[in-house]
């Protein structure tokens, strides 16, 4: 589904991305890790058109993609939940979920915002409050939802466990889990290594801009090189 | 009595025509970050193009139809071949590119109309309707009425179209608005359209009273951007209710102390607010929690 070939990405001069190359198929939940400031984020925003590249090709679907504004490739069915939630704090729940189908004009709009609801019952409750006002991770769980409501084929989610409490991760990663059932692909980016490693089909190890290890996200788990750099096991 | 009154009404209709020009730098600024010091000119050729217009036998309602349009695709060029190219550059040199948009733009007025003053027909003649004693000029309901319509259709706009909330989102999170999907170039000449319409209109309305001529969009722009800093920059009701204060200022500052310095009230507004509360009266439109 997602191909990624040698991409390259830099602020100013700094070069962040040094030709990364991976892919995802369908159906799978991919966990994307690595330490602080290997380009996790810089490769999904990269991906979602919002972030310059220098280099390599992304495909999606057997086409070209990475020429395509943001806009354009919401519309092939690439949505984000960005790194630190990024919610329309000025703006209601609800129409911060409405602006997530901001590309859609069917008449589903509704029935999906119903079936996040049902995927956070939470959020139901504080429909007609500001999304500035939530928690931490009330606002994660809206983040995530946003990106839902776009209809994503793939989906693109930046620490969606980051800051929240042991049993609000647990919460969020059984969500990630149940959207595989609805046939939607998954790249996720952890911090929380072991716990991405756990739910996902497959892993990269991200280091300093490219792949240092890949494999099913049960050898990675098992791996002692990556335990002992990456997930803080000896 | 019947002199306050006269003082009130002919406060509030000034205050309504720099709360409209307010609300352009609102618009603007929510929707691009960008200061547009261009947009007492766009109140100028609201005027201006009228006046030429309905001299050349083209009846009023539709030369202050064509005004507005010319105006809006005044805005979108200005978008298009001045903020466009120059996206990513500091908050200072947008300024400036503005304010070299603003003498452009008012030197073209110069050489396409003239250097006179120009007057509009009042739209219900020029009798004054009495209000307790005050002697109100019909063109004040028609200005007041007008900037009613334009604020509340653009409340309607944010608040109930999804357009309007893209504009919000944009606004207020722009990385987070691109990842859902909304083309925020589009959204920022949608802004600078908006801004040079509700402008124009503020021109037409207001020649009239206060007459027009190529150079009238300095002292508005000032005026609008005082009325913009009072209200908290970015926040559309801040815009209204800081015109009107204005507006009401330079009223009852003419009316009770002295004519002479009625301009000078918007300068001091400027400076007070910049040194007692820079957020303005309103603030942020809401805070964010990280
Ligand atoms: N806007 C920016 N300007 C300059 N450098 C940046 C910018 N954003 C990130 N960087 C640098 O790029 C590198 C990669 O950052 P990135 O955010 O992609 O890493 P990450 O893997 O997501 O890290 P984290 O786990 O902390 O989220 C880091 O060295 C960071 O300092
Ligand atoms: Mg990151």
């Amino acid at each position: 589904m997602l191909e990624i070939k040698g991409l390259r990405s830099a602020y100013g001069r700094i070069e962040v991305l040094k030709g990364v190359t991976l892919h995802v198929e369908t159906g799978e939940v991919v966990a994307l890790v690595g330490s602080n400031g290997a380009g996790k984020t810089t490769l999904l925003r990269a991906l979602s058109g919002v972030q310059p590249i220098t280099g390599g090709e992304i495909l999606f679907n057997g086409e070209p993609i990475h020429r395509l504004p943001p806009h354009r490739r919401v519309d092939r069915g690439i949505t984000q939940s960005p790194e630190g939630r990024q919610v329309f704090g000025p703006l209601t729940v609800e129409d911060n979920l409405r602006l997530g189908a901001y590309r859609r004009s069917d008449k589903d709009i509704g029935s999906d915002r119903d079936r996040v609801f049902t995927m956070f019952p939470i959020l139901a409750e504080k429909r007609h409050l500001l999304a500035g006002g939530l928690s931490g991770g009330q606002q994660q769980m809206l983040a995530i939802g946003r990106a839902l409501m776009g209809r994503p084929k793939l989906l693109l989610l930046d620490e969606p466990s980051l800051g929240l409490s042991p049993l609000l991760v647990d919460q969020i990663l059984d969500a990630i889990v149940s959207l595989r059932k609805d046939g939607i692909t998954v790249l996720l980016v952890e911090q929380n290594a072991s716990a991405a490693l756990a739910i996902a089909d497959r892993g990269y190890v991200l280091e300093t801009g490219k792949v240092a290890y890949t494999g099913a996200g049960s050898a990675l788990l098992a791996d002692p090189q990556v335990k002992a750099a990456y997930l803080g096991i000896e | 009595m019947a002199e306050f009154l006269q003082f009130l009404i002919s406060g509030l209709t000034v205050g309504a025509v720099y709360a409209l020009v307010a609300l352009g730098f609102t618009l603007i600024y929510n929707a691009s970050g960008v200061v547009n010091f261009a947009q007492g000119e766009f109140v100028m050729l609201g005027g201006m193009v009228t006046v030429f217009v309905s001299a050349a036998g083209v009846p009023l309602p539709l030369a202050a139809l064509i005004a507005v349009c010319v105006a809006v695709v005044i805005g979108l060029l200005l978008h298009r071949f001045a903020i466009e190219p120059a996206r990513g550059a500091s908050a200072v040199t947008l300024i400036i590119i503005t304010i070299g948009a603003s003498i452009l733009l008012r030197g073209i007025a110069q050489i396409v109309f003239d250097k006179q003053f120009h007057k509009l027909p009042s739209f219900s003649g020029d009798t004054p309707v009495d209000i307790f004693g005050a002697a109100v000029q019909p063109q004040s309901f028609w200005v007041l009425g007008g900037a009613a319509v334009v604020v509340l259709g653009l409340y309607a706009f944010l608040e109930r179209t999804v357009l309007g909330k893209a504009v919000l989102a944009t606004a207020a999170n722009r990385l987070a608005a691109r990842l859902v999907g909304i083309n925020t170039t589009t959204i920022m000449a949608l802004a600078f359209g908006g801004s040079a319409a509700i402008g124009a209109i503020a021109g037409i309305l207001v020649t009239p009273i206060t007459l027009t001529s190529y150079d009238v969009g300095t002292l508005l722009a000032l005026k609008g951007f005082a009325a913009a800093m009072l209200g908290g920059m970015g926040n559309p009701l801040g815009a209204v209710v800081g015109g009107l204060l204005i507006g009401l200022l330079e009223a009852f500052g003419a009316g009770y102390l002295s004519s002479t310095y009625k301009d000078a009230f918007a300068f001091l507004v400027i400076l007070v607010v910049l040194f007692a509360a820079p957020q303005g009266l309103f603030g942020r439109r809401a805070v964010e929690r990280v």
